[in-house]
């Protein structure tokens, strides 16, 4: 019995998982190792990739800091009221709820040339949405529950008790911070970093209806992958996407490490 | 500097600037999409949701990502069982590939599924010879939300399968109840709201789910047609009314299933 539902599970994983990986790595090589590089050095992939990295890196800074002050203050604040405190706390997990098509709807709708907020950009000369701002709005739409739910527990668990020792002290707000919030937060913030960075790497339904696709422009790695495979150019799409998938199982890796750690600390 | 530092309009600045940031991402542009549906009255919303290509993507779209759900609380609850239960050579790799299909971009995924599958494929070809058609068609859409949605049962159900209390199994045993007796009676109650909860989230996603799914559906409308690659359809033929009317069925819904999972959860905590 013990064996059969172990081969079973087996059999699930090697069928979903496994073989779909393998088989990007062998659709990008079809063509041997020169093919894959040559479908990696078209200037609109190289393109893509650089654009997905500034996005990345945009939006992990921005999330990082607003993610762990929100969370901060959903927990420890006494300026807010407790109803109000819970009400935010379930707004939190919104975007998780709405489709990513969805997200980057709300976002033309609201600041998209013909809406009062895009034209009033526009009329200053400053594009958003179809232009790189709009995909990093998108982007921190998407991402923002996730360092927020990873710091909010940790928060709650080592309680206000040492932060309160050290105001009492006379620690100021910034020293208590940094020297004791800051050590029992750290791994859960760099946890919510590589959650952040990967679901910032894959997004591609929001930023696909806020960017246009615009090769060259707005591009980003998934969409490029995309847009590759609507033409039919298969191992391009498979080439990109190989790049993707191995950056997304390093991170998966760095997931699992930071994991123990906070399990460990 | 500390003096500067120290003032209390930095506080008050630090705390206005966090909400209202949270208020302009993501309060505002959801009442956005639902002021932008009504903005042309009630029977234009009526118009756009009336339209049969809008509702029946809808109604696909509930249908795939309930089947997607049951395959995956079913799917999900086994591998939870055997990756807690028995120890076996690669179980720990087994348990961090589990994650994948988060870390793993959307799109990336759609296209695993249209190289394994699709025509010219190994599976693909005998599928075909066999009269079955995967991509393109629906099984390829469930397949691709359930790719998708795999971790969520797994992660639900695990914590509350370590949480059982082994003397319960022992005494359960040792009163001569049979092993399915003591899986349904002991082990079943305890994995329930996690196979809920985990079931929930999962459909909430399979609802939403567009990279992996416009790559290997049809998007034939009334048939592979579902209701995000039909809004990304209304986005790109500009008619965003009718595109922000069909989103706030979906949202209306995935909110309804947040709801009812915090609802879950917190009857679970308190018993």
């Amino acid at each position: 019995m013990k064996k059969y539902w172990i081969t079973l599970t087996y059999i699930v994983f090697i069928v979903l998982i496994i073989i779909p990986l393998l088989k990007i790595g062998s659709g990008a090589f079809s063509e041997g190792f020169s093919g894959w590089k040559d479908s990696l050095i078209r200037p609109e992939a190289i393109h893509a990739l650089l654009v997905t990295g500034l996005v990345v890196v945009v939006v992990t800074c921005i999330n990082t800091l607003f993610g762990v002050m929100m969370a901060i203050y959903l927990v420890r604040s006494h300026w807010l009221s407790r109803k109000i405190k819970s009400f935010l706390n379930s707004l939190v997990d919104l975007p998780y709820a709405v489709s990513p098509v969805i997200g980057g709807l709300m976002i033309v709708l609201l600041l998209g040339p013909e809406s009062i907020m895009g034209g009033f950009f526009e009329n200053i000369g400053f594009r958003v949405v179809y232009a790189f701002p709009g995909m990093v709005i998108a982007t921190l739409f998407v991402t923002f529950p996730l360092m927020v739910r990873e710091v909010m527990p940790v928060l709650q668990e080592i309680g206000a008790q040492q932060e309160e020792a050290a105001s009492t002290l006379g620690a100021y707000g910034w020293t208590t911070f940094w020297k004791v919030t800051w050590p029992s937060i750290q791994w859960a913030v760099l946890y919510g970093v590589v959650l952040t960075v990967a679901r910032s790497l894959g997004e591609f339904g929001a930023v696909l209806v806020v960017s246009g696709n615009i090769m060259n422009k707005t591009q980003t790695a998934t969409t490029l992958v995309y847009q590759d495979v609507e033409n039919f150019n298969v191992i391009a799409a498979n080439s990109v996407a190989l790049v993707l998938a191995a950056i997304s199982i390093g991170l998966l890796l760095m997931m699992e490490w930071t994991k123990r750690r906070k399990g460990v600390s | 500097m500390n003096t500067i530092l120290r003032h209390k309009g930095w506080i008050w600045g630090f705390r206005s600037t966090v909400l209202l940031y949270f208020i302009m991402l993501i309060v505002l542009p959801l009442l956005g999409v639902y002021f932008n549906s009504f903005s042309l009255g009630w029977s234009m919303f009526v118009e756009s949701v009336s339209d049969p290509i809008a509702w029946k993507s809808v109604l696909l779209t509930l249908k795939l990502a309930v089947i997607a759900t049951l395959i995956n609380v079913v799917i999900g609850t086994m591998i939870a069982w055997v990756l807690n239960r028995y120890s076996f050579f690669g179980r720990s790799i087994l348990n961090s590939l589990v994650d994948l299909p988060f870390a793993l971009p959307t799109a990336v995924g759609g296209l695993m599924i249209l190289l394994l599958l699709g025509p010219g494929s190994f599976i693909g070809s005998i599928a075909e010879s066999l009269g079955f058609e995967i991509v393109f068609h629906q099984p390829a859409i469930v397949i691709a939300m359930v790719f998708v949605t795999f971790p969520f049962v797994i992660r639900a159900v695990q914590p509350l399968l370590e949480e059982i209390d082994p003397s319960e199994e022992e005494a359960a045993y040792t009163m001569g109840a049979s092993g399915s007796r003591v899986f349904r009676k002991v082990f079943l109650p305890s994995m329930a709201p996690g196979m809920i909860s985990g079931g929930m989230l999962a459909f909430s996603r399979a609802l939403a789910e567009f990279g992996a799914v416009v790559l290997v559906a049809g998007n034939i409308p009334g048939r592979t047609l579902i209701a995000s690659v039909f809004i990304y359809g209304e986005v790109e033929s500009d008619n965003a009314a009718g595109a922000a009317a069909v989103s706030i069925i979906l949202l209306t819904l995935s909110f309804s299933i947040l709801w009812c999972i915090n609802l879950v959860q917190m009857r679970g905590r308190r018993s």
